[in-house]
């Protein structure tokens, strides 16, 4: 039996119908229309999903919609602001921190929230911010870059 | 690293405003906000869920198959099993073994047996449930081994012999002779476990028939699919459902990682067509991660055998290889790889004779195919295990050793492949150069304690052991030959001028993140003198895009690359043809950038790019231009066998690998990876910088973390938890260096950097292995429990020597083909007459209209 | 894409109501509070429960409150993140944040709870399978077959309890409250238990664990060492989890060690850390007990590595988890 319910997803608030055991994962896809989240196992073993609840990464594959009813849910597709970049976004594009691009909304995710915490990381913190999001293309290297990047232009600074 | 690119810019010609300059990618920024779009992100009105049922068992014969109870249930639309798909197919005309759905047997567990739409996904998994196949349990085979002990169980009827797929014989030059003359003859036998593609996106498609009752065909039939070969996907559908190729349209969206694993036509491809043309619906297929284990096509298992003689200098006088590939259920690309597991060791050493004998079995275990380094990785980490393992014996220093036997460029090996430019000697010196490898050797030959290990690290203490490694390595830029046989472009570029100064690029190349599209467009735009930013690319759609073969054997930038080339310079003639005129100019005065065509004499004197195609619209009809390109001929020998290894142009690496061993533990951390890639000449310095940063981390987990192993018949770990990719915290620190000596006939000089800087990253580290702990496990993965059950039986073995960990292959009688013997010719090859010259030094190459 | 089954969820304010939701709902009901577990053993139908109580809405169930001084009382459902993060924790209880902080991944941990990964399913590579894989092999006696195909003449089932934080808190002597509507109970972790890969706890179907009592520091210093191949995303393959007292003349003064992931229950060293107690902490000291709480290790192939390996690694994780207590007062093995 589907449930009305609703979701703050990236500052607009949607009412949706869900079946209880369908995650967010599937809602925001192809309820929501939300395919910039992205899926690589459906069981917490990629990181490609991710998702910020309430500015923490998480997991979409392994949340219920009902269960973040009260949450404000942050997908890629809410990382641009008014039509402008997030930082990240910007310094993955220019330094090729995206390649295939389809782990990139879960790392961009998981990147925003720790420049959120923590604006100056440091290599080692910007590995541990990344450590549950697998990239196959890249090797990781210019993914920090582009985090170091990004951190140095929110800081104000010109790179 | 920002000073790193600073170089790299500083290193592109000056003539160039877009070529070797690092950019985003064109599709960058539809990736970073999640608005590009990959297979399973489309979603159609009507559309139809399906899935593939598939076999339980490695090895069976399907009795019979019950699908009422299902087709009863509420919500499935169709069902349909082999019989409603009977013509087989599969990549290689030579292999043609595969059907969309099992017919009598299944060969591997996860073979598809039934195909299911459905409503949606959740009915889908009732549906399965009550599908109901009786099998009769058959013997499975799983190793190579066992495949050739019991010859008596057939997999598959592809094979001549027992379950031998293929087996080849060659002898280059006199084998014999080359041994009598060695000082030093050693042999050795080496195992690669193969592994998976691994792809972060799983295979996806969705297919939509559109019915048209006037049509005799009955419709058209469009296919989106992560796929890295549409043109290839394109004639198999074709053949499987009956339907002419004018009626299908197969289109690669983006794709979301491929590295080969998507490169067969497949399967749930080729079901979701049916059920789309049956339902007269749109259906989609989307793999599970346990599915992409399944339908796999990765690296093949591969024992290796080799004998090299040596002069006491350290001069290379004969090398005998075998090969014995662990093919899985069928063909897929096999034979290629059969080939290529022998082909190109030649292309990095001088090899003075060379006998090649390989041999490809089926096994009941999931198809082996492509994946990056093709055929090529394991016996390059054979290889150059085994020339480690000489440099050591004669007393010579491993890149001395190497140094010595380099190929030089603009050469001919001895089984008739074409070198042309060839950087590994920049290369080696590189890396040496980078990694410390003199003052690291002399500190461990001097007995004094190597000082990386002095230096305070935090996780280093008495039970850690360094070492260095270095290995070399040599890759095709692009298949010689295509994959069916035909004299036809293997790829070609449309270029449509707009009169609004649009320009719109055509091709059927497929980007599966490595940049191929960008590449294009810098491409078209150096040469048209506009930014690549005022492309529009379109790319991958056999209806819109004129055929490119597809993204495998490194080939795109070189073909693609210099087809697009060919096919801006004919626009680029008639802009300038009136631009000459408009600005009282002659044509050879005339460039163009920055959007403007100017008189080189007089930088004042220009006109838009636009203006100049409206001008030459009005002066020619429409501006449409096609360019093509098909190696060269003459580039290989003419044996049977010989289409595979050539290559317009071959790259080559090396890397440096620092390792730290734990002596109580086995753990192995690779600290660092020097890697130099000679790419020719960097399109995008960025981009050839992150596919060889790429190359190196999945070398890494293929060199220690990533095992394809099977258990009862069944993959042991078909999961991304249990199947180790490498993650942030394992990674090492890669440093990355270009070296760039244009070829004469890549495009401005460019050439691969896909594949090869994976090849030599495997070797690297297993030889940093031994000079850490003394101790050669000659197979990979070089996991943990190898290592310490090494270092434990040496410990018990005093002075025995090295431990054996790879048992030859018992092959039961003599090689079970004819030997084709072959000497090469001496070809008089023009040596280099021009140093650093670009696309003006191109060859015109046959299918190349000029 | 692997989908969950169908079930009804129900969402309960207070704990109370959950305990008779539960009690209600009888054993066609499960708990789930971050999920991380028990989703992805519902994807591969290890697990179909017909109703799932959410325990994400329960207040009383989050946070950390007392002191070193009297003990900490830590919530159920609190993060792993939130522990690993904790400074009291990290100061007083650091095996605790280690162990919590090494839990999978950032992404996992900020769901996962602290209740749960003390309750996580035991570990099987022939149980941690798709519903596809398990039933092509021939479905195990942990789910809906009748044999243990790591060791197929056995009557019992040898899945692996591979909780990071199970081990640590049996070192801890930490205490556990479960509660449900027939009243509560308070219990010694170890106690939580069973030597049973089929049924790993003694906690009632009806039960619901509440909260996760640690003692008083009173003197006691921890640390935890994990074997696993990548730095992040894997379960253990082993864990020394070793807590240490010291006398004022330096010696040991009471030691526990609790070895994770090598057999269905957190594994204690009893004979290994009584080795300790009474001396100095002398290379030859640690080796002894180093050697004695491996032969406590008896894994089975049915994790990730060979046997033989994860036996021989046993001493070398133990003593270097030992090694870490030579300078008590210096850094931490923060690994």
């Amino acid at each position: 039996m589907r449930e009305l319910i609703t979701l703050r997803v990236n500052g607009e608030r949607r009412e949706v119908a869900v079946l209880p055991h369908h995650t967010l994962l599937e809602v925001l896809r192809e309820d929501l229309g939300l395919t910039g989240t992205k899926h690589g196992c459906e069981l917490g073993e990629c990181g490609a999903c991710t998702v910020l609840i309430d500015g923490v990464p998480m997991l979409s594959c392994l949340t219920l919609p009902v269960e973040v009813q009260e949450a404000e849910i942050t997908t890629i597709e809410g990382l641009e602001q008014n039509g402008k970049l997030h930082p990240l976004q910007e310094t993955f594009a220019e330094l090729g921190a995206a390649q295939c691009g389809y782990c990139t909304p879960g790392i961009l995710l998981s990147g925003a929230a720790l420049l959120q915490a923590n604006p100056r990381p440091s290599r080692e913190q910007i590995k541990e911010a990344l450590a549950g999001n697998l990239c196959r293309c890249t090797g990781y290297t210019k993914i920090y870059e582009a985090v170091e990047a990004a951190a140095e232009r929110m800081q104000g600074g010109a790179s | 690293m920002k000073q790193q690119q600073d170089e790299q810019v500083q290193k592109a010609h000056p003539p160039y405003k877009i070529i070797g300059t690092p950019r985003p990618k064109v599709d960058a920024y539809s990736k970073v906000t999640g608005r590009a779009l990959y297979a399973d992100d489309i979603m159609l009105p009507r559309m139809l869920y399906g899935r593939l049922v598939r076999s339980p068992h490695p090895h069976a014969r399907i009795l019979s198959i019950d699908t009422h109870k299902a087709l009863e249930l509420p919500g499935v639309i169709a069902i349909i099993t082999g019989e409603d798909l009977p013509q087989k197919y599969g990549i290689l005309p030579s292999s043609q073994d595969e059907y969309a759905l099992a017919i009598d047997k299944v060969r591997y567990v996860g073979d598809p047996v039934v195909a299911i739409a459905a409503l949606d996904p959740d009915i889908l998994d009732e549906a399965a449930k009550l599908i109901h196949v009786e099998y009769e349990v058959l013997p499975a085979l799983m190793s190579i081994d066992e495949a050739l002990a019991h010859p008596e169980v057939k997999i598959n009827d592809e094979a001549r012999i027992g379950n031998i797929h293929k087996a080849v014989s060659y002898e280059f030059g006199e084998v014999e002779a080359g041994f009598a003359e060695a000082d030093y003859i050693r042999e050795d036998w080496f195992y690669y476990e193969g592994n998976n593609h691994a792809p972060i996106e799983e295979h996806a498609c969705v297919a939509n028939w559109e019915p048209n009752p006037s049509d005799p065909v009955g419709g058209k039939l469009t296919l989106w699919s992560s796929t890295q070969t549409p043109h290839y996907v394109h004639r198999e559908l074709s053949k499987v459902l009956g339907i002419p190729q004018s009626h299908i349209r197969v289109i690669a969206p983006n794709v979301g990682g491929g590295f080969g694993g998507k490169s067969d036509p497949f399967s749930h491809e080729i079901c979701a067509a049916e059920l789309s043309r049956r339902t007269g619906r749109p259906v989609k297929i989307t793999c599970t991660r346990e599915e992409v284990f399944l339908i796999h096509r990765g690296r093949h298992p591969v024992k290796m055998w080799i004998k090299t003689g040596v002069k006491r200098d350290g001069t290379l006088t004969a090398m005998h290889f075998r090969s014995f590939l662990d093919g899985g259920a069928y063909g897929s690309y096999g034979i290629a790889t059969t080939y290529y597991t022998g082909a190109l060791q030649t292309v990095t050493y001088k090899l003075p004779a060379y006998k090649f004998e390989g041999m490809r079995l089926f096994t009941n275990k999931p198809p082996c195919g492509p994946k990056r380094g093709h055929g090529t990785t394991q016996p390059r980490y054979a290889v150059e295990v085994h020339m480690d393992k000489i440099a050591h014996d004669l007393g010579m220093d491993p890149v001395e050793f190497r140094r010595h036997n380099l190929i030089e460029p603009y050469t001919r090996t001895v089984n008739g492949l074409r070198i042309t430019s060839c950087a590994l000697s920049e290369c080696l010196d590189q890396v040496v150069e980078h990694s410390g490898w003199k003052a690291f050797r002399l500190a461990k030959q001097s007995g004094t304690s190597d000082q990386r290990t002095d230096h305070a690290d935090a996780k280093s203490n008495q039970t850690t052991k360094r070492g260095l490694g270095l290995a070399a390595s040599s890759y095709i830029c692009g298949a010689g030959k295509p994959i069916y046989w035909n004299d036809l472009p293997h790829s070609a570029v449309q270029i449509r001028l707009d009169r609004g100064g649009g320009v719109t690029v055509y091709c059927g190349s497929t980007d599966i993140g490595q940049g191929s599209t960008s590449i294009l467009a810098y491409i078209v735009a150096e040469e048209l003198g506009i930014q690549p930013e005022q492309i529009h690319m379109e790319t991958a759609d056999t209806s819109l895009t004129p055929v490119d073969l597809g993204s495998y054997s490194s080939r795109v930038t070189f073909m693609a690359g210099n087809a697009a080339i060919a096919a801006a310079r004919k626009l680029k003639d008639q802009l300038f043809s009136v631009a000459a005129e408009q600005l009282h100019t002659p044509v050879e005065q005339l460039e163009s950038a920055g959007g403007m065509i100017f008189d080189t004499n007089d930088p004042g004197n220009t006109l838009p790019f636009v203006k100049a195609v409206q001008l030459a619209e009005a002066r020619y009809g429409a501006l449409v231009a096609a360019g093509s390109y098909a190696p060269p001929e003459g580039i290989h020998g003419d044996y049977k066998g010989a289409g595979v290894g050539p290559s317009p142009a071959y790259s080559y690496s090396a890397c440096v690998a620092q390792v730290a061993v734990d002596v109580e533990t086995g753990e192995v951390a690779v600290e660092k990876l020097w890697m130099a890639h000679d790419v020719g000449q960097s399109i995008n310095p960025l981009l050839v910088a992150g596919q060889v940063e790429g190359g190196a981390y999945m070398g890494y987990g293929e060199a220690l973390m990533e095992q394809q192993i099977f258990r009862k018949g069944r993959h042991k770990i078909p999961s991304l938890l249990d199947y180790k990719l490498a993650t942030t915290f394992d990674t090492p620190e890669i440093e990355t260096i270009l070296v760039e000596v244009p070829d004469r006939e890549g495009p401005f000089g460019g050439k691969e950097a896909g594949q090869g800087p994976l090849n030599p990253v495997i070797p690297a580290i297993a030889n940093a292995v031994y000079d850490a702990i003394g101790v050669r496990i000659d197979e990979v993965p070089i996991t943990a429990d190898k290592v310490l059950g090494a270092l434990k039986a040496r410990g018990q073995a005093k002075g025995a020597g090295q431990p054996p960990t790879v048992k030859p292959v018992e092959i039961p009688s003599l090689w079970p083909t004819r030997l084709i013997k072959w000497q090469p010719e001496e070809i008089e090859l023009a040596r280099s007459n021009g140093n650093g010259q670009h696309a003006d030094m191109r060859v015109p190459a046959k299918g190349e209209k000029s | 894409m692997l989908r969950l089954p169908p079930f009804r969820y129900l969402a309960p304010h207070s704990l109370d109501e959950a305990a008779e939701m539960l009690a209600r709902e009888g054993e066609q009901a499960m708990l789930v509070a971050g999920g991380t577990d028990l989703y992805p053993n519902m994807k591969r139908r290890q697990f179909t429960p017909r109703v799932l109580i959410g325990l994400r809405g329960i207040a009383s169930l989050k946070g950390i409150s007392g002191s070193p001084e009297q003990g900490l009382r830590i919530g159920a459902a609190t993060t792993l993140t939130t522990i690993a993060e904790h400074p009291v924790i990290q100061q007083y209880y650091a095996a605790l944040a280690i162990a919590a902080g090494s839990v999978s991944t950032p992404q996992l941990r900020n769901a996962g709870t602290l209740g749960g990964n003390l309750l996580l399913d035991t570990r099987c590579n022939y149980y941690n399978q798709t519903e596809f894989w398990r039933q092509s092999i021939g479905y195990c006696m942990k789910k809906d077959g009748d044999i243990c195909l790591v060791a197929p003449g056995s009557p019992r089932c040898w899945a692996i309890s591979s909780a990071d934080t199970a081990p640590v808190l049996v070192s801890l002597e930490a205490m556990v409250r479960l509660i449900s509507a027939r009243g509560e109970r308070l219990l010694p972790v170890r106690e939580l238990f069973r030597d049973d890969g089929m049924h790993p706890y003694t906690k009632a179907a009806d039960e619901i664990l509440s909260e996760i009592i640690l003692p008083a520091t009173d003197g006691w210093h921890s640390t935890y060492m994990k074997l696993r191949r990548r730095g992040s995303f894997d379960f253990p393959i082993l864990g020394v989890a070793a807590a240490l007292r010291f006398a004022d003349d330096g010696n040991v003064a009471d030691a526990r060690i609790t070895l994770g992931a090598v057999a269905s229950h957190p594994v204690e060293a009893k004979e290994a850390a009584s080795l300790l107690v009474g001396q100095r902490l002398t290379p030859e000291v640690i080796d002894a007990a180093a050697t004695s709480a491996a032969k406590r290790a008896k894994p089975l192939d049915n994790a990730d590595l060979t046997i033989n390996y994860r036996k021989q690694v046993t001493t070398v994780y133990v003593r270097r988890a030992l090694n870490n207590f030579i300078q008590p007062t210096s850094e931490k093995e923060s690994q």
